[in-house]
């Protein structure tokens, strides 16, 4: 048996969870996952303004911290914290604990690539909407084809103690130690199929432990201290989740069911690029407190294709707040609202979209929130976005004059103007998996 | 008799782009059947009236007595495109544990 741990769900998750996965009990590998869809374009900017930068910067700073026990304790960290530049990441890495070795996989950005396969005639028409890349190629931030497994465990048998990745999928990293510890084929899809799933159920860290639970949530011990997931893996593909005995939070059947729906398509069809995994063949059995036993999953062949995560500049948005008290809030909020949008239309200025929000009435729930009658304070909340910028940054002048010249009790101005931000919209295209060529670097 | 969902299930939602899922859990096996029956898809679109604008598609998980529920369309463009408070759907779940399903006393029982 080995024990994998999720020590970060996400880019900003708490800080000192990998830590004490290391401190309160044993583990063998460590994964950590930093990248949402998102994240690669932020990334490939920072690194247009400094080839040294690109990746996740809380990442060598907390392998200098924990360098130490990596050792005593033997355990090996997988993460996707290079995002588009792993090999600098894997340096700065080096410089904070110059003990450890450090392995790369590369070869998953394909941002100076896409020329290229725009001239092998891939025209990479967006999931969603079918529209070809080339009605955006102008405005690509990045792009990057999501890898799988295999070549994380390829690294992991260069004998590295860190294994840094780019965009491999969330799934990969906690795959990855086992076809490593156990040498599963490339095609033996139903223990890569259990593998994923033991991936997806720790790929959000806590939220399989007692976080973001419905489940009896107010009697969650100790959320303060709360226990990352550790996948405890057999040779067969079975697995048990659980959380250190120390730590806080739980596990249960329900909640590892949570987890399991979510972010979920179709379930009989989960796609990434090492299987296909069928989660409706999944068995959960309560083993004892905080240990859910997990076992009968069965998985199909791999696609032939890999799926691209392309980022692009999408136009511009704004996004204002105005407070209003009791008596009559929610009137004078909407009051408020009608007269920015009369003004912006006197002005002549356009936009895509103006959405308006009432919150603390159906900011969260539109529609299907509950009816409020007379609440005691309303936050008028009116976002903007288009391509026109100086229009955007107009509306951003529109709401602070209603604290005058609106209707009455407007106040929570204090922030004053809202920042206009740029808009990085996501595409996700496929390519054929030949396409792309991974290979393993240890880093000196 | 009617009750709210949440006296037969729990939730969880998040997104994928401009899509949020719900997942619905039933609490106990014998309940799911009361899911495959109350929380049809059309149920599901017309709670949600005009947040959701395009189709919503159900899946079936008999296994963990759940559905899974995809809401094309459903947080105004998604990611940091969306003017939303919620852009990734992430109260949908608890959204939904209010509708009004129609149960009968026996399904209840212990």
């Amino acid at each position: 048996m080995i024990r994998i741990a999720n020590g970060q769900g996400f880019w900003g998750d708490w800080l000192e969870a990998p830590v004490r996965l290391i401190d309160q009990g044993p583990i063998d590998y460590l994964v950590l996952d930093y990248l949402a869809e998102v994240t690669m374009s932020i990334l490939q900017k920072q690194r247009q303004a400094d080839p040294n930068l690109g990746y996740a910067r809380d990442f060598p700073s907390l392998i200098g911290r924990i360098s130490k026990k990596l050792l005593d304790r033997d355990v090996r960290v997988i993460a996707n914290a290079g995002g588009v530049n792993p090999v600098a990441c894997a340096r700065a890495v080096r410089q904070l604990a110059p003990g450890l070795k450090v392995a790369v996989v590369l070869g998953d950005d394909v941002f100076p690539r896409l020329d290229e396969f725009l001239g092998k005639g891939y025209e990479m028409p967006d999931l969603d909407t079918g529209r070809p890349l080339s009605t955006i190629r102008d405005r690509i931030l990045s792009a990057n084809a999501y890898i799988g497994a295999f070549p994380l465990a390829e690294a992991l048998a260069s004998g590295a103690h860190v294994v840094i990745a780019g965009r491999s999928t969330d799934t990969a990293l906690t795959l990855a130690p086992m076809v490593h510890h156990y040498g599963w084929a490339a095609d033996d899809w139903d223990r890569l199929a259990a593998g994923t799933i033991a991936g997806h159920i720790i790929e959000c860290g806590a939220q399989t432990t007692g976080g973001n639970c419905q489940v009896d949530w107010q009697n969650i011990a100790d959320l303060d201290e709360i226990g990352y997931p550790i996948i405890e893996a057999e040779p067969d593909g079975s697995f048990c989740v659980t959380k250190h005995a120390a730590a806080g939070g739980r596990v249960s059947t329900d909640v590892v069911k949570e987890q399991l729906l979510y972010e979920l398509g179709d379930p009989q069809r989960y796609i990434t690029p090492d299987c296909i995994a069928d989660f409706t063949s999944i068995r959960l059995a309560d083993a004892g407190p905080d240990r859910v036993r997990v076992s009968g999953i069965r998985g199909s062949p791999r696609p032939p294709t890999l799926k691209l995560s392309i980022s692009y500049s999408d136009g511009w948005k704004a996004i204002g707040t105005l407070v209003y008290s009791h008596p009559q809030a929610l009137e004078k909020a909407q009051a408020a609202d009608r007269v920015v949008r009369r003004r912006l239309a006197r002005l002549g200025l356009s936009f895509d979209e103006i959405y308006t929000e009432f919150f603390g009435v159906n900011a969260c729930h539109g529609p299907a929130a509950p009816p409020a009658a007379d609440p005691p304070e309303v936050q008028l909340r009116i976002g903007v976005r288009g391509f026109d910028r100086k229009a955007v940054d107009r509306f951003t002048r529109e709401l602070i004059p209603l604290v005058l010249s609106g209707p009455p009790g407007a106040t929570g101005y204090g922030e004053g103007r809202p920042p206009v931000r740029e808009i990085v919209a996501y595409w996700s295209a496929l390519i054929p998996r030949e396409e792309i060529q991974t290979r393993v670097e240890v880093v000196e | 008799m009617k009750v709210p969902l949440s006296r037969i299930a729990h939730t969880r939602s998040g997104d994928k782009g401009d899509t949020a899922n719900i997942g619905v859990i039933a609490w106990q096996e014998r309940h799911y059947p009361i899911l495959l029956r109350e929380l049809t898809p059309a149920r599901v679109k017309a709670w949600f009236g005009n947040l959701v604008s395009g189709d919503v598609v159900r899946y079936e998980l008999p296994n963990l007595s759940a559905l899974n529920f995809l809401l094309h369309g459903a947080l105004g463009g998604g990611g940091t495109v969306s003017l939303r408070t919620d852009a990734q759907g992430k109260t949908f779940g608890a959204a939904l544990l209010s509708l009004e399903i129609e149960v009968h006393e026996h399904e209840l029982a212990e």
